[in-house]
């Protein structure tokens, strides 16, 4: 479980970065921070392993309290993949950077193999495993630093803007490897400004604007709350953007799969054209 | 690439699409020359742009004809206030200091950023990143702007202002555009065609309307709108003759529902 009480951050520069933040996450929980660039999103983030430490109030994760931890030991619980994959990578080739932070970890060697056999089978990379990890694709590099940390297992998983550059193809991938981790029972965190991308995962919602929460809720709620995804300049999915300009028709805002939408117009055409 | 054959027109809005790696960013580096003669590997048949042979000319002077915005301003900021950034090619080029300071004058009013012209760039938001990255182009008056999935790391309301700009940029000053991007529900309505890329081969070409109506480019990695998927299931519910033209944005499709209801 993830604790966050009363946390305020406040950069070396002065900038306030998390103001009051509140916030209880519940282990096998998908959620996502969603806000635009500066919100919050990464600083809270980099809070869960103890990257960072609040500057005033504190966060509990299972209980631990992160002023009192190192990063090492709160990355056996929590492994976070930063939005520029490569700045998390540095070994010769890919199966030595998925078999680093087990080794720090000292897992046995016959263990090590295992799971790094498995990581590189489970995000589809067993063809590159003896290449340089710098040699990969985007969307490649993306799936290696996924890889990396889901090798050592962590309970917490947080993926701060997992789609940026991906196009749609990866973007269904990333959301099926996001429900298989939840499935084993991971937490998820997600920090994304991609509404699309989270209309379709329909994750819990946390929305930030300067470093606050203004809303906590299921997808159904938050995405369809037009007014409130403006104040953090988001813009809402299209189906919802949709569904809230058919008014005259008696369709209410609403995240809907695009053929439930379109039967639903359908219905109610048909409805206007037999009385006219 | 494997076998392009290629002509763009003075004026068009180009998307191009496909999946990551399919060869977007490969070709637009085709036409400011940092394809042959920046990066290693082997170029065969031939490129022009504005009449000129890439093999002939070298980057500083196609890159008058052909600017490129790339995924991250980072890369192609460096100067330390925005006028510096955006005077920069142009000093390197010896320009008068006078046409130097009206056309870095007029690149940050076309953008929209002249309150920012002694910021540092350091201070800038992504999106404004981007905007100084377009105006230091702007300035060199070139005739083809190339942007490489612009708006990837910003958020969506900066997306959309840079999506507006760019399109005024075609529709008021005549730029021609050619930009790879995956955020197709802003650009499709007013692009004036899509060249959609797989495996390095052109596979299709031609007007967005026409494209997304007649074949499925999901397989190809191209992010279908939403909107077009509804009006897709729509036309095989209800009779074809009340969706006579495929809507690629929420207003134009808002706007055919209305017709049915005045009727």
């Amino acid at each position: 479980m993830i604790i966050f009480e009363n946390v305020e951050y406040v950069y070396p520069n002065g900038f306030k970065a998390l103001n009051r933040i509140n916030l209880e996450v519940n282990s096998g929980e998908v959620v996502a921070l969603m806000g635009e660039n500066g919100a919050g999103k990464t600083t809270l983030l980099k809070h869960l392993n103890g990257l960072l430490k609040p500057t005033s109030g504190r966060v509990l994760i299972d209980g631990v309290d992160t002023r009192h931890s190192t990063v090492a030991s709160l990355s056996r619980k929590v492994g976070i993949v930063f939005q520029n994959a490569e700045d998390m990578f540095f070994s010769p080739t890919i199966q030595e950077e998925i078999a680093f932070a087990l080794n720090n970890f000292h897992f046995p060697g016959d263990v090590i193999r295992k799971r790094v056999d498995w990581a590189l089978k489970f995000m589809e990379l067993e063809e590159y495993r003896e290449k340089s990890p710098f040699l990969l694709s985007g969307g490649e590099k993306k799936r290696l630093a996924l890889a990396i940390i889901l090798a050592w297992s962590p309970d917490i998983v947080a993926l701060d803007e997992p789609t940026v550059g991906q196009d749609i193809l990866q973007k269904e991938k990333m959301i099926q490897i996001i429900r298989q981790a939840n499935q084993q029972g991971k937490t998820i965190i997600i920090s994304s400004h991609d509404v699309e991308f989270i209309a379709e995962l329909k994750p819990r919602i946390i929305l930030m604007s300067k470093g606050r929460i203004v809303r906590d809720g299921p997808s159904e709620e938050v995405l369809t709350d037009i007014s409130i995804l403006q104040e953090c300049r988001l813009l809402p999915p299209q189906i919802v953007s949709l569904t809230s300009k058919l008014d005259f028709l008696g369709l209410k805002p609403k995240l809907a799969r695009p053929e439930e939408v379109a039967n639903e117009i359908a219905r109610r055409v048909r409805h206007l054209v037999n009385y006219s | 690439m494997r076998e392009v054959n290629l002509e763009i027109n003075e004026g068009e809005f180009v998307v191009l699409a496909g999946r990551s790696g399919c060869g977007k960013s490969t070709l637009l580096r085709c036409f400011n020359g940092l394809i042959p003669h920046f990066y290693d590997g082997e170029m065969v048949g031939k490129v022009e742009v504005c009449g000129l042979d890439t093999r002939q000319h070298p980057p500083y002077i196609l890159s008058q004809y052909a600017g490129m915005v790339f995924q991250n301003p980072d890369n192609q900021l460096f100067a330390l206030t925005v006028e510096a950034d955006v005077a920069f090619a142009l000093e390197n080029l010896s320009f008068p200091r006078d046409e130097i300071k009206e056309r870095v004058d007029q690149a940050l009013k076309i953008m929209g950023i002249e309150e920012l012209r002694d910021k540092s760039t350091l201070e800038l938001s992504g999106g404004q990143k981007q905007k100084v990255a377009i105006a230091s182009i702007l300035a060199m008056h070139p005739k083809i702007l190339l942007l490489d999935e612009p708006t990837s790391s910003l958020d969506p309301f900066s997306a959309k202002q840079l999506i507006d700009t760019i399109i005024s940029l075609n529709q008021k000053h005549r730029i021609t555009i050619l930009i790879a991007e995956h955020r197709l529900e802003m650009l499709l309505p007013y692009a004036s065609r899509i060249i959609i890329i797989d495996n390095g081969r052109i596979v299709l070409d031609g007007n967005p309307r026409e494209i997304l109506e007649k074949y499925d480019v999901i397989p190809y990695g191209v992010s279908v709108p939403r909107i077009v998927k509804v009006v897709m299931h729509l036309k095989k519910t209800l009779n074809n003759s009340l969706i006579p033209w495929t809507p690629l944005s929420v207003e134009e499709f808002v706007d055919i529902i209305r017709r049915w209801e005045e009727k």
